[in-house]
């Protein structure tokens, strides 16, 4: 009953948040209503140092952001700490020990007690930019997901020592699971090997998923557009096939068997960059997926504002709809083919060739 | 005149959509013929639109 009550509170919760957040960003409305949208979904696809939810201006022209900061961790000359609700969103100069930092276009720059930037002529701030480890919006995101993540499935996992038939979560996550060991895993990369990539597959299929759909809720939230989140997870993939790669793997980089000698030298460097084009195709095709489709889908939500009728605004909202709905396949869509493409990548790396017959 | 890369991009993404509608295209007439291989034609279908779109979404970036 309790549970029952829970889940109706949080969907109501959903439901009411983009309202919430649409009736922040009508209030604004003084200025050009065309470059505030962009300027809106601009700062969506950025990083930032606070989690903000919405932000809106009030009677008197007061920037009142609803969120919580963030804390801010900077090397500079020593570990310097603070929140990040010093920063004021750029508003003010936060102090730490004896130095002054301030937020100018979404980054970090060292500054003097009066908050001076100084611009060169294509308009880059030439401040000194301290080393940033702080935990971001998309950091805070990871960190939250990965907890989530490990206590679902520790917690589900516990439940198959007593029990073999699966209870709570586990009855939708199982078939999952077995959908990426018996789809992905085994057909990809054979039964012999299978196993010592599924702790992988499973962790970045989930991951991926998990953090895309939450993309898709009005929290704001975006990791996956992060070029460098990506770039990790496909260099994950690359250094996983390369560590495990058998040696059948190397011949047929630098020596492939079956080929005329003169062809092999030519095929060999193509190979070799193949190696590296892969995870980078991996990185690009997630990053520009999700980019995508939250660009499309925020215009579509900004035009309902430009539009100011009831016949423009109604259909850009259908529109927005029925973009929602893809976005979800998308989200799932663009996990499975991350997972189904480093199994691939796996499998090509401990397949064991007989060269008996020529390729 | 020089074409902006813009022009480039558009005529990479034009080529991109007809590749994927063409494996589209034959990968529901190949489930039609054989719709018991229908799970084994999808894999294979989205493997290779995936690899498509990476090239499409580069030029985008480039573009």
């Amino acid at each position: 009953m309790r549970s029952k009550l829970t889940i109706r509170l949080i969907t109501l919760l959903f439901f009411l948040m983009p309202f919430l957040s649409m009736a922040g960003g009508e209030k604004a409305a003084g200025t050009d209503l065309k470059s505030e949208i962009k300027a809106y979904i601009q700062h969506h696809l950025e990083d930032t140092y606070d989690f903000s939810l919405y932000s809106y201006t009030t009677d008197e022209g007061v920037h009142k952001y609803i969120g919580f900061p963030l804390p801010v961790i900077l090397w500079d000359n020593g570990l310097r700490v603070f929140s990040s609700s010093k920063l004021h969103h750029g508003e003010s100069v936060a102090q730490a020990g004896d130095a002054f930092y301030k937020l100018d276009h979404g980054k970090i720059y060292k500054t003097d007690a009066d908050g001076t930037i100084t611009y060169d002529e294509s308009h880059h701030a030439t401040n000194v930019k301290p080393l940033d480890f702080s935990i971001t919006k998309n950091v805070f995101t990871i960190m939250m997901v990965a907890v989530l993540l490990f206590v679902v499935f520790s917690r589900m996992a516990k439940t198959y020592k007593s029990n073999s038939i699966p209870s709570g979560i586990g009855r939708i996550l199982e078939p999952i699971v077995l959908y990426v060991r018996d789809d992905i895993a085994i057909p990809n990369i054979g039964k012999k090997h299978y196993k010592r990539y599924m702790s992988y597959l499973l962790t970045v299929f989930f991951f991926v998923w998990t953090i895309n759909l939450l993309g898709l809720t009005p929290l704001g939230i975006n990791v996956t557009n992060n070029i460098a989140v990506t770039f990790c997870l496909a260099i994950l993939t690359y250094l996983i096939t390369t560590f495990t790669a058998k040696k059948d793997y190397w011949m047929h980089i630098f020596w492939m068997p079956g080929v005329p000698k003169l062809m092999r030298l030519v095929l060999a460097p193509i190979e070799l960059l193949g190696t590296f084009i892969k995870p980078f195709s991996l990185m690009i095709r997630l990053y520009a997926n999700i980019t995508a489709g939250h660009i499309v889908l925020m215009s579509l939500i900004g035009l309902m504002f430009i539009f100011k009728s009831w016949l423009g605004s109604s259909l850009s909202f259908m529109l927005a709809f029925a973009l929602g709905i893809l976005e979800l396949l998308v989200a799932a869509l663009q996990a499975y083919i991350f997972t189904m493409l480093s199994a691939l990548y796996f499998g090509s790396a401990v397949e064991e060739h007989d060269h008996d017959h020529a390729h | 005149m020089e074409i902006p890369s813009i022009v480039g991009a558009g005529l990479i993404v034009i080529g991109a959509g007809v590749g994927i509608g063409r494996i589209g295209g034959s990968a529901m007439e190949a489930i039609a013929r054989q719709p018991e291989a229908s799970g084994k034609i999808q894999t294979a279908m989205l493997i290779a639109a995936a690899l498509i779109e990476g090239i499409g979404f580069a030029a985008l970036f480039a573009g």
